[in-house]
């Protein structure tokens, strides 16, 4: 059975009016991505690389629109230097982060980045947030929507990897 | 052989077309050129974030489907960005131009040569990536074509436009990011907008 976090998540961008919604392919975002593309009110853009999203986004407030980045625990470090945007002209960011690289981690590769990304992030100056069981999920996102589009602030909400699931390498 | 153009006569003879256009600069020399060819609250420009002009023209462009936005940029910014192109090929936003201004140099640090004077074919990139137009401009003649094009014609559109690596005169706009945002914001949605 797949987790009901993805579409309570789902909704709660409706309802915060995000429309543009940047990401790199992900498992753990898998079915928010569905969700995603398949509504008409929401362009879903697939990314080489996350910093692309972040200037995305950008662009996207400065049209009169708002967006979110999803994107994992491995790609947030290719985002700081691009998030200068956000924290000199305080435009809003809003990114929902899948933790790898933690709880149960099989791949020894991930747990860099992993036991770096708030640390990162917060040291970059972006207002970090955790859920690390799936009914907190939803209003932590919450939380960060307010808090991003109505204070114009950086938010990063990281979503643990014991919500998710330890990634299994079995095909 | 004509001589290479001059960067700032370019970007003024492009933006004189403008019109209601939206412009996002890439740092360093693009953001000068642009400034010098006229400030106005319409121009966006980025002073860091190198890499990120073409996707936050992306971004834009999509907001705003009934407005054409153009990038403007430097053929390092482009280069650190080669991603965005694949991902604005797919997009494929048909409001969007980006010009690189290209004089195969790192101008900012000291003129180091860039890879665009080393074989690498930005144009040809961008044209693999499904752009509508994508040319590499190196006369006037050239250039009054693509100055005939960028604001019209279906995009995504791409130039490449060689020009000298001669200095230019000091030409250095606002750079306080929170101005730079409102004004943009409040020219384009209103003052409202910040309410």
């Amino acid at each position: 059975m797949s987790p009901s976090w993805p579409a309570d998540v789902f909704h709660e961008l409706q309802n915060a009016r995000v429309t543009q919604v940047a990401y790199v392919p992900d498992a753990g975002h898998g079915q928010l991505i569905g969700l995603c593309h398949a509504d008409a009110g929401m362009r879903a853009v697939s990314l080489t690389t996350e910093e692309e999203g972040v200037a995305m986004l950008a662009g996207a407030w400065l049209g009169g629109q708002r967006g979110v980045l999803l994107l994992q625990s491995s790609g947030v470090g290719n985002c700081i230097n691009m998030l200068a945007l956000n924290l000199e002209c305080r435009i809003p960011l809003l990114a929902l982060v899948t933790m790898r690289g933690e709880w149960g981690e099989f791949n020894p590769w991930q747990v860099p980045m992993g036991r770096s990304t708030a640390s990162a992030l917060e040291t970059a100056g972006v207002l970090v947030y955790r859920a690390d069981a799936a009914d907190d999920v939803a209003p932590t996102v919450r939380a960060a929507t307010a808090l991003a589009f109505h204070s114009s602030r950086a938010v990063a909400v990281l979503i643990g990897q014991r919500v998710i699931g330890t990634k299994s390498f079995e095909k | 052989m004509s001589a290479p153009l001059d960067r700032r006569a370019v970007a003024a003879r492009i933006l004189s077309a403008r019109g209601d256009a939206l412009v996002v600069t890439g740092l360093g020399n693009p953001t000068y050129d642009v400034a010098a060819a006229g400030d106005t609250a319409l121009n966006f420009y980025l002073w860091a974030a190198m890499g990120g002009a073409a996707m936050t023209g992306l971004g834009l462009a999509l907001a705003q489907p009934r407005r054409r936005v153009l990038v403007v940029t430097g053929d390092g910014e482009m280069l650190m960005g080669l991603g965005s192109l694949a991902t604005i090929g797919v997009e494929r936003p048909s409001n969007l131009a980006i010009v690189v201004l290209d004089n195969e140099h790192y101008g900012e640090t000291g003129m180091q040569p860039a890879h665009t004077g080393r074989g690498v074919d930005l144009a040809g990139i961008a044209a693999a990536t499904g752009f509508k137009l994508a040319v590499t401009v190196r006369t006037e003649t050239e250039l009054e074509l693509l100055a005939a094009q960028l604001f019209t014609a279906d995009g995504p559109l791409f130039a490449a436009v060689k020009v000298s690596t001669a200095p230019s005169p000091t030409s250095l706009p606002p750079r306080d990011g929170p101005y730079l945002r409102s004004r943009f914001r409040e020219a384009l949605l209103g003052a409202d907008i910040h309410r």
